[in-house]
């Protein structure tokens, strides 16, 4: 069976208050990086899995929606890639 | 009111939470392992206690939501079974979909943990009738992540229905409309950040907690 890697990114709504990224944004205010408009930290998550792609597809994006995001408070998005 | 209180790996109030069962509500409360599939036989409260279940790792209480004994947790509480969160079961609440909403970092990112007053809301919930409405009460919080968001049609919905039971009168973690405690729309689910079953004692400051735990007794 094929193998695949999935790449996920899961980020804070933009509705949501990003505690962390606004105190690096004051930092990098501080060390004079003036043109730095904002800051925001997600998460990035990589999963080895091995299947048909279709199967595969609908997996991640159960595991996605499901387990490794909140969807009231993030967005998600992922890429597949087949693993050789 | 038989009442079991569920251990996570990370939960540390359970103790604190079987002591305030224990003597409130019920002298033989137990424990049960969060790999248990089953509650006790005349399970009446599930009590979903405060700590860092799993490191708090990915989101906090969402490992634990998705542990083997939250099927029968669900099942309590849709045969109208009481349930009870506190903190971090708070957070496994929402987690898990019993409770609308998600708890996200406070405000100024510090973990605090400090008596705070909250505002009796709602006293007509099979968890406030021992308060009066609109009751002051001397409660500790202590956490990192009990910022309450929810989108704007879920905050109308709870503030219409009643369903916000408890406020902060100082907002100390940036909740919206000062969010401290929800219930859910039937009322037999209760999600709150500040530790009633810490304040149930006046050696040990206070016991304002006392009244979720009276409330439930007289059911």
């Amino acid at each position: 069976m094929p193998n695949y890697q999935a790449k996920i990114y899961v980020t804070l709504k933009p509705s949501i208050l990003d505690p962390q990224g606004r105190t690096v944004e004051r930092a990098l205010s501080h060390l004079n990086h003036a043109n730095v408009g904002s800051v925001r930290i997600g998460k990035y998550i990589e999963l080895n899995l091995s299947g048909e792609k279709a199967d595969v597809d609908a997996q991640v994006k159960d595991i996605v929606e499901n387990v490794l995001s909140n969807p009231i408070m993030e967005n998600a998005h992922w890429e597949l890639e087949e693993v050789k | 009111m038989k009442t079991a209180v569920i251990q996570f790996p990370g939960s540390n109030c359970d103790a604190d939470a079987l002591h305030a069962a224990r003597l409130l509500l019920d002298e033989g409360a137990e424990f049960v392992w969060h790999t248990e599939t089953a509650l006790p036989e005349g399970t009446e409260l599930v009590f979903l206690p405060g700590g860092f279940s799993y490191g708090d790792h990915l989101r906090s209480g969402a490992i634990a939501a998705r542990s083997p004994i939250m099927g029968a947790v669900k099942a309590h509480a849709e045969a109208g079974g009481y349930v009870l969160g506190v903190c971090n079961g708070f957070q496994v609440l929402t987690e898990s979909g019993l409770l609308p909403g998600a708890l996200s970092r406070n405000r100024d990112l510090h973990f605090m943990c400090k008596p705070v007053h909250l505002r009796v809301e709602n006293n007509a919930t099979d968890f406030t009738r021992a308060y009066a409405a609109g009751q002051t009460l001397e409660i500790p919080i202590a956490h990192g992540e009990g910022n309450y968001y929810a989108d704007a049609a879920t905050i109308a919905e709870l503030e219409e229905k009643g369903r916000v039971v408890f406020r902060y009168a100082d907002n100390p973690n940036g909740s919206l409309n000062d969010i401290a405690g929800i219930v859910n729309e039937r009322g037999n689910v209760l999600g709150m950040m500040p530790h009633p079953e810490r304040a149930v004692e006046l050696l040990l400051g206070s016991e304002d907690g006392r009244g979720v735990f009276e409330s439930l007794k007289a059911k």
